[in-house]
């Protein structure tokens, strides 16, 4: 088994109409031993910015670490906010340091321009090769059910309640075709004005 | 001489038998005989499968088999009580949530379905013919330790080609209620309680902390429930639905089938009224 899949877990963004989403589930294990259902892989890098890291859970919570240092100092030197793409060559400059001994995550980000509120989203993979597509970006265990169901249910310009239920429905069923993600899923809605957080009832099992 | 022999019906088959001419004509082979199953064309030690198989590298090929799976069954005063998980996995992806991976046999006895599906389901088909004639033969119902040892000695012919499975037989016969674990290897032993597959350990756990030999039918039932729902949970391979069975002196019983969800919100609202 790949050490990409020891942990479980995965990650999904959606691109909607002036707004954009990231999901993910709640499963922290070891092989086929679940240990956690609260471990949350999608963080907050500013208020309209989120980063997704499935992959090796102890490489989340670093990568994770060392990008929020990059950013603070990003954010004093230069006195404004962070664009995605910014955070996107960041990460990948991050990623592509390590490329003879990677860090075993595939981050997704999902964020809004700071001023043009234009949305973005944006998955790397784990050397930092950047793919930056128009309509959703999935990774973890479960990708290949997460693209049959994305491809099949995303519509162009959703509002945030459509894309809300697209996400969330696309995420849970891949997941329950997957044995290592799922136990519970948390899923952001990005708008230009306010974000809204919500936990998923999951099957547990 | 009896009747069945002036017949030419044979009574015992094996898998050696009938190798030799009748292998000639393998499109009839287990039809006729289901102890009779196309081998590799090579001396018995050198085909071992998980050796046989290697790739383009040298690397030895592991055969994928369904190994996730939860089952327990366990003996006690009121009769014997059978659990399972309903998982069909290949590799991480779940082929199927919806198995049956208990095998009624006859209306006294139940087999459990862990390693290779199309092994169990196979040799406990056999097993169910075998143990029918064995009916109609004797004039009475085959008693659960000769079931299970008709179903190791099949198996055990095939010792060494890569069958997996981890079964249990329960049924209640003359002796009252019995329970064996039969596997692969040759492996048959009786016993007060087993669970076999990937979460049998956590099973195991609420099992031996929860059980007595004097409890009620319904105490029994839900600790077998328990059981499997805490392995579905913990275990990333077993899931579903779960399936509780009950043995008694009339045969066996259907006791529930509930969907693991709807046991975990079930469950989780008992515990929070339980500390209020």
């Amino acid at each position: 088994m790949s050490i990409l899949n020891y942990n479980g877990g995965c990650v999904v963004a959606m691109k909607g109409k002036n707004c954009v989403a990231i999901a993910c589930d709640l499963r922290f294990g070891v092989q086929s031993q679940t240990i956690t259902t609260d471990f949350e892989r999608v963080f907050e890098l500013g208020p309209q910015l989120y980063i997704g890291l499935p992959g090796l859970a102890t490489d989340t919570q670093t990568v994770y670490q060392r990008l929020q240092f990059r950013i603070k100092m990003y954010e004093m030197r230069e006195g404004r906010r962070m664009k995605p793409q910014t955070l996107m060559a960041m990460a990948q400059n991050l990623l592509y340091e390590r490329r003879f001994g990677p860090y075993f995550v595939e981050p997704v980000i999902a964020g809004l321009h700071p001023s043009t509120k234009e949305p973005y989203i944006c998955a790397l993979d784990l050397i930092g090769c950047p793919c930056e597509p128009a309509d959703f970006v999935v990774s973890g265990t479960c990708s290949e059910s997460l693209y049959g169901m994305c491809e099949t249910t995303w519509r162009e310009d959703m509002e945030p309640e459509d894309l809300f239920e697209c996400i969330s429905q696309s995420l849970v069923n891949a997941f329950d075709r997957d044995a290592l993600s799922g136990w519970g899923a948390v899923v952001h809605i990005i708008e230009h004005d306010k974000v809204t957080t919500r936990y998923l009832k999951c099957r547990q099992d | 001489m009896a009747l069945e022999a002036i017949n030419g019906v044979s009574r015992y088959h094996s898998k050696l038998d009938d190798l030799g001419e009748e292998m000639v004509i393998p499109e009839i082979g287990n039809l006729k005989n289901q102890y009779q199953l196309c081998t590799p064309d090579l001396p018995k030690s050198e085909c071992q499968i998980g050796e046989f198989l290697i790739d383009e590298t040298g690397r030895k090929i592991k055969l994928n088999y369904a190994h996730g799976t939860t089952t327990l069954g366990f003996k006690f005063n009121g009769g014997v009580v059978m659990a399972v998980d309903s998982r069909a996995t290949s590799g991480q992806y779940i082929g199927s949530g919806n198995v049956k991976k208990i095998i009624e046999i006859n209306p006294y006895l139940l087999g459990t379905m862990a390693g290779g599906a199309a092994d169990c389901t196979y040799w406990e088909r056999v097993l169910a013919k075998q143990c029918r004639i064995y009916e109609l033969r004797n004039r009475e119902r085959i008693s659960v330790a000769a079931a299970s040892k008709l179903l190791a000695n099949m198996v055990y012919q095939y010792k060494g080609y890569g069958l997996s499975m981890g079964v249990m037989i329960a049924g209640w016969d003359k002796k009252g209620p019995g329970l064996y674990y039969v596997d692969n290897n040759g492996n048959r032993m009786p016993g007060n309680v087993f669970s076999v597959g990937s979460g049998s350990i956590y099973a195991y756990g609420v099992l031996d902390s929860g059980y007595r030999s004097d409890m009620s039918d319904t105490e029994a039932q839900e600790l077998g429930r328990r059981a499997i729902y805490h392995a579905t949970h913990r275990d990333a391979y077993s899931g579903g639905v779960v399936r509780v069975y009950h043995i008694k002196e009339d045969g066996w019983t259907k006791i529930t089938e509930e969907d693991s969800k709807d046991l975990h919100y079930k469950y989780a609202e008992e515990k929070t009224k339980r500390s209020q």
